[in-house]
């Protein structure tokens, strides 16, 4: 409010003395539109204003999508070099280790635990989800490790080594998280 | 002076030395400061404490900042060279993670070892505080694969949690000894007045503290930090002519690794000189329990700067904790001690100011914070007051972190290590430097006297 006071003062100002008396300048009515949004102030000293940036992008999984199709239809998708045959867990144009072109194999949906922690405070997109479990799971005949979530077991349930499975959403996102590993259960009781 | 020639590439490299450095001192947030007034503060401090360096002697500048997403402004590089008048002198921006810094360092030494220019400044920042820690941890956690583990729960805090917890399964490391690296870096920083943390810590304070990523607390972590860094490196023509006690730059090396650590392999250590393959017969490596780009870079500074025994043959290092775990794992990155034993390493006190070989004696990032792309020359500026001598005259006159020279190390100048470190060990720089007065600092500072 108070700035376009002072812009309209400003303005008026200036005019008025190369004009004949009792003439208004036409340009004293262009103004930029004014707004109610506001700015919202966190400190005056410095002055801190609230500012929003987001994006949609057209995020193309390229090469990679059949790893993401694949866990639609329950599959986890690893690379297998067609040179060299190392396996790794993830999808992978090429390998690391030789160059060569890989193929896609299919993985076992059955494996154990690597590593894991349990998370407490996280970023932003996940805060809601904690605390939740991460955990970098081996199958055997595989070189590499697979990044996931490990559901249904709290911090001092957890063991390195421990066996585990791999579940789907029904409804996929096409997200790495449309899988997940759950503990292997024997004889139809949950492993403690 | 004989250009060192350790390698064959090396040969037609010129000697390189650290003339002077600055840093403002790190804070969790100083919204009262841009950017670009925390570098120019950093520049100014180095150009006083170097008062014979005139402008027009600096060739061009080299900056290290992290992330766009921090500053909100792309070519933030070239704002704060600006800022401290180097435009319109050659200047480039480097970025690599963590490592920024270290990465920055190392990008200047080129510029003169190649013989390109002869003075450039390096100059690092971050101002991590635009946004709330948890929007911060987002911005980190950006830089793991997108497609692949960010979406899984992108938390870097949870990362190396994962890697310690593999650690801890190989080789029997545990919570307190991770909680007795942040006792020693915090011990530290109690007499360095730059540090951002002064906290008397016990074992246990540190297990209490909240839990973050098992089995790291809010104590194992370091600070997301508003800062900058400079360091001003000249060729040995500009060094002579314009610093009474410039610290040369024996050995650079860098190292990486797969982004995702889920694909590293599990293969064999990389030996240094003094190792032996049967000490790891059996250990599947890096895997996940290592940093490979470590060893790497380590490997590679070690053989440039004639480094037989990095027990020897170093007096300390600056490294980066920026979880307490990390400073573990790099101990035995870095052949300070064997792999599987950094935990007993620290334990043992082999760490401390008064130990074997001191590990971060300015506190490190878990006392100073971590402004990324300040943080690898923070640790090159720390290292150079400790090789020139000068802890007391830029710590108001407090020495107790001053490391002395290892006795019977014959005639080489003091040296110290500085190590930069990027995300799950993706990007990491060890730097070596060493005192060029001849009879050490430690010597120099009893005949001021």
């Amino acid at each position: 409010m108070s700035r376009a006071a002072v812009t309209k003062k400003k303005v008026a100002a200036k005019p008025t003395a190369k004009s004949p008396a009792g003439t208004k300048p036409v340009y004293d009515k262009i103004r930029l539109p004014e707004v109610d949004t506001g700015a919202v102030v966190f400190c005056t000293d410095p002055l801190l204003v609230k500012e929003r940036y987001t994006v949609d992008y057209l995020n193309s999984y390229a090469e990679d999508t059949p790893f993401f199709t694949g866990l639609a239809q329950g599959k986890l998708m690893g690379s297998e070099c067609k040179r060299c045959g190392y396996r790794f867990a993830t999808p992978r144009a090429y390998c690391m280790e030789c160059g060569a072109e890989t193929r896609w194999y299919e993985l076992p949906l059955e494996g154990r635990v690597h590593t894991w922690t349990t998370c407490y405070f996280g970023s932003e997109s996940f805060l809601k989800e904690t605390p939740f479990n991460l955990a970098l799971i081996e199958f055997d005949g595989v070189n590499t490790l697979l990044l996931t979530r490990l559901v249904g077991l709290t911090e001092k349930e957890i063991k390195v080594g421990m066996p585990v499975r791999a579940k789907f959403r029904r409804l996929a996102q096409f997200k790495p998280t449309d899988v997940y590993f759950i503990p292997k259960t024997k004889a139809g009781k949950a492993v403690a | 002076m004989p250009v060192a020639a350790h390698t064959r590439t090396e040969v037609r490299m010129r000697p390189v030395y650290m003339i002077s450095g600055g840093i403002t001192k790190f804070t969790k947030a100083d919204p009262r400061k841009s950017f670009r007034k925390m570098v120019k503060e950093a520049f100014d401090y180095s150009m006083n404490d170097c008062p014979r360096l005139t402008k027009d002697r600096i060739d061009g500048s080299v900056v290290s900042y992290f992330s766009d997403h921090f500053t909100r402004q792309l070519m933030a590089g070239i704002m704060a060279v600006d800022m401290c008048g180097l435009v319109p002198k050659p200047t480039i921006r480097v970025e690599g993670g963590g490592a920024t810094g270290g990465l920055c360092f190392q990008e200047a030494w080129r510029h003169i070892a190649s013989g390109w220019l002869d003075c450039v400044v390096a100059i690092g920042f971050e101002t991590m505080s635009r946004v709330n820690t948890w929007k911060g941890n987002e911005f980190i956690a950006l830089a793991s694969d997108t497609n692949f583990d960010f979406p899984v729960g992108g938390f870097y805090s949870g990362y190396y949690a994962m890697m310690v917890v593999r650690h801890m399964h190989e080789f029997g490391t545990t919570p307190k000894q991770l909680a007795q690296v942040s006792v020693k870096n915090h011990r530290n920083a109690l007499n360095n007045r730059w540090a951002q943390h002064h906290y008397d810590l016990t074992v246990e304070d540190v297990l209490r503290s909240p839990m973050v990523a098992y089995p790291l607390t809010m104590l194992d972590i370091c600070t997301m930090s508003d800062g900058a860094a400079v360091c001003i490196l000249a060729s040995e023509k500009v060094a002579e002519k314009v610093c009474d006690n410039p610290v040369k730059v024996i050995g650079v090396g860098q190292g990486s690794d797969a982004m995702r650590m889920s694909d590293r392999p599990h293969g064999a250590v990389p030996l240094l000189k003094h190792e032996d393959a049967s000490w790891y017969k059996g250990l599947k490596y890096p895997g996940v329990h290592s940093f490979r780009a470590g060893r790497m870079a380590s490997k590679m500074a070690y053989e440039r700067a004639g480094i037989e025994d990095p027990r020897e043959d170093v007096d300390f290092v600056e490294l980066h904790d920026a979880y307490t775990s990390s400073e573990i794992q790099t101990y035995e990155d870095m052949g300070l001690c064997r792999y599987g034993d950094g935990g007993k390493f620290v334990e043992q006190g082999h760490a401390d100011l008064t130990g074997k070989i001191p590990v971060n004696p300015s506190g490190g990032l878990l006392a100073c914070g971590h402004p990324v792309g300040a943080t690898g020359l923070m640790q090159a500026v720390f290292a150079f007051w400790q090789l020139q001598g000068a802890i007391a005259k830029h710590n108001a006159g407090d020495a107790t972190i001053q490391v002395k020279q290892k006795r019977g190390r014959g005639k080489r100048g003091m040296r110290g290590a500085i190590h930069s470190h990027a995300g799950t060990g993706t990007y990491v720089t060890v730097s070596i430097l060493e005192s060029t007065s001849t009879n050490g600092p430690a010597s120099k500072a009893r005949r001021a006297r």
